[in-house]
């Protein structure tokens, strides 16, 4: 690990001029220097203000603390970068066009290429008699506050010695104006806030929103004056300013804050005849370009299409815009998202999409509660279906939520999206993030993805998201999302794909497809997900033989199958070498004891007759496996949707009833499938006698002796909902079981859902168990030899995963801990031993509820 | 104890991808960078473990559309680090990675739970330069 200064030299052609060193500017500088590999542009950046840029948005914060250097930007005077020159305390004063040059404040006169215009905005002052007297700030940078706090700090000990309080007026109840007042309030003045306007932050709220807001902000110690402009400003003897208000309220004040609004500073623009807007700014097409085709504006002096944004993000879209264009690229301007969440003076505030109902025949429903301070409106279109947007305050929980509808249809009475009882409506409208259980905080999605995980009754979903375990009042939505999801989940995989694993089976084994982004680009949409990716990994896995890290496969694996082991609650892994038919040699035996030693492992015998070792980190794995290869072993697979342990019991070999080698027979078996990827786990069981001591019978494929030959059992299981394994066909000799398994095993592996196991694949099977015994025993499909090349692909593909990836330096090389210190110990990881059993030790998290 | 792995192996040549683009813009405020990895080093679609000072974790992801986005790698639900090794996708075009513990979806623009509005993993900024990736600290 090490941490670079930035550095870089080298052959540049041509010069970008930046004027403004704010926010923006700063951006654009970074995003054209980071991307400006070959170095083909110089920077001259020019700076009003003498302090390098910092973070404006974040500017209250330097109340209080009046630490400058706590708000300077990252890398913001280019230290070490030969090709940035930064003026501070330089403005542009004029600009040449023809010439292409700018004259700087300086005296200087700078030639360029390209010029960037990014001068911001200043606060407008409205002109009232007065409004230039010493006590009027502005707040817009860090030498206002300067000077504000110097005024407060000696009004304050002027109000004390006269034995009275000190106060400050904010001309503006905007947002910015709510943060001044703030601002006067740490400062230690009664803060007054003026709005000409009849509400506070009359721009995202609307009357009703602002009057909960001003009750709130009024029970802050702010005193609130709206629908009042100011008419004049005195500066009285004693220092004070004598105010008054338009509605004849006179108010003898310390200080004047004006927050009135902000004016692009489109001067420089205007004096060299750029186009500019109707209400300022310097206009551009989406490419940021003016009027000039080598001068570009961004951020808040930037009108683009004749709109100005008023905040940093839209302005930073528009540098890294600006920066792709000089370097030939081709990026336009989005447009922006203008929603806001805040929170004023601990006050929620959240106003979205349309707010303010401006589409024609729009209709607002509000739900305002007195008592509790909240105010809730929507805004939806004139048929009341779709939902154009909303005002939150007091309480802003259900912004995401509301947020999410905007522009879509509103189930059933719209109303009900801000009354209290609204999560109990149209369920199946709801977005995936909607709160369903909200006394538990259950959205839609857990209980969507606990019902395609397989819960599939009330029990069920209680069981695993706790939604309607406290006072039930959901469970009708969520009984509705089960019935409804029985229909959704009977086909489309996720919202990637419309197709259910089986048919992305078939479409894989016909067209030839073998990557999931091809499969994507022609069958799906979007980038996939947790969901779709292994689903297809299995898919290409079962018809083929690569490795399953090959290529683009990597990155479609579940961690456990990127990794080939088993992950463990606290991010270590657990290694099973495979023991075919649960045998294992002295030498082996040893060998994991002495692994399970030397990396401290915790060992359990599993199960399925074999050994787990527990607490391995990730970049343990491959020095683990070396030493288990090399005595013959190799990866049992056990983290992997595939052929897990072929369990047996003595057989005939040994025990006095065996009338058949059932381990001599589970070794085969287990040979022949281990490997087989397939839509869930399967596990088999191979008894010697009708004693059935191997548990045959509660395995995907249960093998039993006859005395003539073996009975084939299929679809049992045990878990969470046992079954037991019918009988497909009896007293087989064994080339036929043999031939049986292969055919059974690739017609589930085909036709089977993603996570369904043979017993609810025969429960679904059209026909039951007589088809399944028709196709595999009949051929009844005439698929019977296809099946068998199948799966005589997959016998004679078959590699040991661990020794492929320990042959492979490219493989080998992501297991590591941290890519920039590969040799690190993960230092989260940590044990505790003083018990009987080694145990994981969690970081004190979880933090947050476990709803899954 | 062997160490028969580790030292960083070239990758074969990248295939042709867009332009890499950090996801994640600098939030406002000082920082240092801190380097991962060379770009050529990921594998789109998967994540990486980033040591960062002090012991903190990132989990950082090339997806194959080109975006890097760099998260918390301490998983909030789970109480352990393990976010890089989840699987990348994106819910209705939203970026996001499952946890590979209990497969809770997380923005990877935002951080945010997707289906949980109360937890999220911090994010960090970051870049790209001269094909190294860096992420960025605030600094203390
Ligand atoms: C208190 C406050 C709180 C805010 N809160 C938020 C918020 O929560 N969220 C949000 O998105 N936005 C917020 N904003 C707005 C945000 O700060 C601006 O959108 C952003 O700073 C605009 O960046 P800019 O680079 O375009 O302009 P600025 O940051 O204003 O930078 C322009 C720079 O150019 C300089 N300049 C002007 N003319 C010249 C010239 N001729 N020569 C040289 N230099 C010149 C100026 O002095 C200034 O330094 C807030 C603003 C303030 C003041
Ligand atoms: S199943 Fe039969 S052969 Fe096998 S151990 Fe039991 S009794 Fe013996």
């Amino acid at each position: 690990m090490s941490t670079t200064p930035e550095n870089s030299a080298a052959t540049c052609t041509r010069t970008v001029v930046v004027v403004g060193h704010g926010m923006v500017g700063h951006r654009f500088v970074e995003a054209l220097r980071s991307r400006d590999t070959e170095s083909t542009w110089k920077v001259v950046v020019l700076s009003e203000e003498a302090e390098a840029a910092y973070d404006r948005v974040g500017l209250s914060s330097y109340v209080g603390a009046w630490d400058r250097s706590a708000l300077a930007l990252a890398g913001n005077t280019y230290g070490g970068d030969a090709l940035v020159d930064l003026r501070l305390g330089t403005r542009a004063d004029r600009v040449d066009r023809d010439a292409r040059t700018v004259t700087t404040s300086a005296g200087d006169v700078v030639a360029y290429d390209a010029l960037v215009l990014a001068t911001g905005s200043h606060p407008f002052v409205p002109p009232v008699p007065g409004h230039d007297s010493a006590g009027c700030f502005v707040y817009r940078t860090l030498d206002d506050l300067d000077g504000i706090r110097t005024a407060a700090e000696a009004a304050i000990e002027r109000a004390h010695a006269e034995g009275r309080e000190a106060n400050g007026l904010v001309v503006g109840g905007g947002l910015l104006g709510l943060e001044a007042a703030n601002a006067l309030r740490l400062l230690g003045l009664t803060p007054h806030v003026v709005e000409f306007a009849p509400r506070l932050m009359p721009l995202q709220v609307d009357d009703g929103g602002g009057a909960v807001l001003e009750g709130l902000i009024s029970s802050l110690g702010v005193q609130v004056h709206t629908g009042a402009g100011t008419s004049s400003i005195a500066a009285q003897d004693d220092d004070r300013l004598a105010v008054e208000l338009s509605d004849g309220t006179a108010l003898l004040t310390d200080l004047v804050v004006f927050s009135a609004g902000v004016r692009p500073s489109d001067a420089v623009a205007r004096t060299a005849g750029l186009a500019v807007g109707e209400r300022g700014g310097v206009v551009t097409d989406l490419a940021c370009r003016t009027s000039d085709e080598n001068v570009w504006a961004v951020g808040e002096v930037a009108a683009v299409e004749g709109r100005s944004y008023g905040l940093v993000a839209p302005g930073y879209t528009m540098a890294e815009v600006v920066a792709d264009r000089l370097l030939g690229g081709e990026a336009t301007f989005p447009g922006a998202d203008l929603s806001t969440k805040l929170k004023l003076l601990g006050v929620d505030v959240a106003s979205f999409g349309d707010a303010m109902a401006t589409t024609p025949g729009a209709l607002e429903i509000v739900h305002t509660d007195a008592t509790k301070g909240t105010y809730a409106k929507v805004v939806v279109s004139d048929d009341a279906r779709t939902l154009l947007g909303g005002i939150l305050v007091g309480d802003a929980s259900a912004y995401t939520t509301l947020k999410a509808y905007v522009g879509r249809e509103v189930p059933g009475d719209p109303g009900a999206l801000v009354s209290p009882a609204g999560a109990e409506l149209g369920a199946d409208a709801l977005p995936d993030d909607a709160v369903i259980c909200s006394c538990n905080n259950v959205t839609k999605g857990s209980i969507c993805g606990a019902i395609a995980e397989g819960a599939c009754d009330l029990a069920a979903i209680k069981g695993c998201t706790t939604a309607g375990t406290t006072c039930g009042g959901c469970l009708p939505t969520v009984k509705r999302l089960l019935v409804d999801s029985g229909v959704e989940l009977s086909k489309a995989l996720c919202e990637h794909f419309e197709q259910s694993r089986a048919e992305l089976f078939e479409i894989v084994a016909s067209t030839g497809i073998r990557t999931f982004s091809g499969l994507l680009a022609r069958y799906g949409t979007g980038t996939g997900c947790e969901i779709c990716k292994p689903t297809v990994a299995s898919i290409l896995a079962s018809t083929s033989s690569d490795h399953v890290l090959d290529g683009e496969q990597a990155a479609l694996q579940d961690s456990n199958d990127h990794f080939l082991a088993n992950i463990q609650k606290n991010g270590t892994y657990s290694v099973v070498p495979r023991m075919p038919g649960g045998e294992v040699t002295a030498e082996q035996l040893i060998t994991i004891g002495q692994v399970a030693q030397d990396f401290g492992l915790y060992v359990k015998v599993t199960g399925g007759q074999r050994i787990d070792l527990f607490g391995a980190r990730v970049e343990q794995l491959p020095a683990i496996w070396q030493r288990l290869v090399d005595v013959g072993m190799e990866s049992g697979q056990a983290y992997g949707k595939s052929l897990r342990t072929v369990k047996s019991c003595v057989g005939s070999s040994w025990c006095r009833y065996g009338v058949q080698d059932s381990v001599g027979m589970a070794v085969d078996l287990e040979h022949r499938y281990r490997g087989l990827r397939s839509p869930h786990k399967i596990k088999f069981g191979v008894s010697g006698c009708a004693r059935e001591c191997a548990e045959a019978r509660g395995k995907d494929v249960g093998v039993i002796a006859t005395d003539k030959g073996w009975n084939l059992y299929v679809c049992g299981n045990g878990g969470q909902t046992p079954a037991h394994a019918r009988l497909l066909a009896s007293d087989l000799d064994d080339e036929t079981l043999v031939r049986y398994i292969d055919r059974f095993l690739m017609f589930y592996v085909r036709t089977a859902d993603r996570l369904q196991r043979t017993a609810p694949w025969l429960d679904a099977l059209e026909g039951g168990l007589e088809h399944l015994r028709a196709v595999v025993c009949e051929d009844s499909l005439g698929i019977a030899d296809d099946l068998e090349a199948a799966m005589a692909r997959h016998v004679e593909g078959y590699e040991d995963e661990w020794k492929a990836v320990l042959d492979d330096p490219v493989k080998l090389s992501r297991f590591v801990s941290f890519v920039n210190a590969p040799e690190e110990a993960d230092p989260t990881v940590a044990f505790d031993e003083t018990g009987p059993r080694k145990v994981p030790v969690l970081l004190g998290l979880p933090t947050v509820r476990e709803n899954v | 104890m062997t160490t028969l792995v580790n030292t960083p192996v070239p990758t074969a040549a990248p295939t042709v991808r867009t332009l890499v683009r950090p996801g994640i813009l600098p939030a406002p405020g000082a920082r240092l960078w801190v380097a991962a990895c060379p770009v050529s080093h990921l594998v789109p679609g998967r994540g990486v473990a980033v040591l960062l000072p002090a012991g903190a974790q990132a989990a950082l992801f090339l997806l194959p559309t080109g975006m890097i986005y760099a998260v918390d790698n301490l998983d909030p639900y789970a109480g352990a680090a393990v976010i890089s090794r989840g699987l990348t996708g994106d819910r209705s075009g939203e970026p996001t990675v499952a946890s590979p513990l209990h497969k809770q979806v997380f923005s990877l623009r935002t951080g945010a739970a997707l289906d949980d509005p109360e937890v999220s993993l911090p994010t960090y900024a970051v870049r790209v330069q001269h094909g190294e990736v860096r992420i960025g600290l605030p600094l203390p």
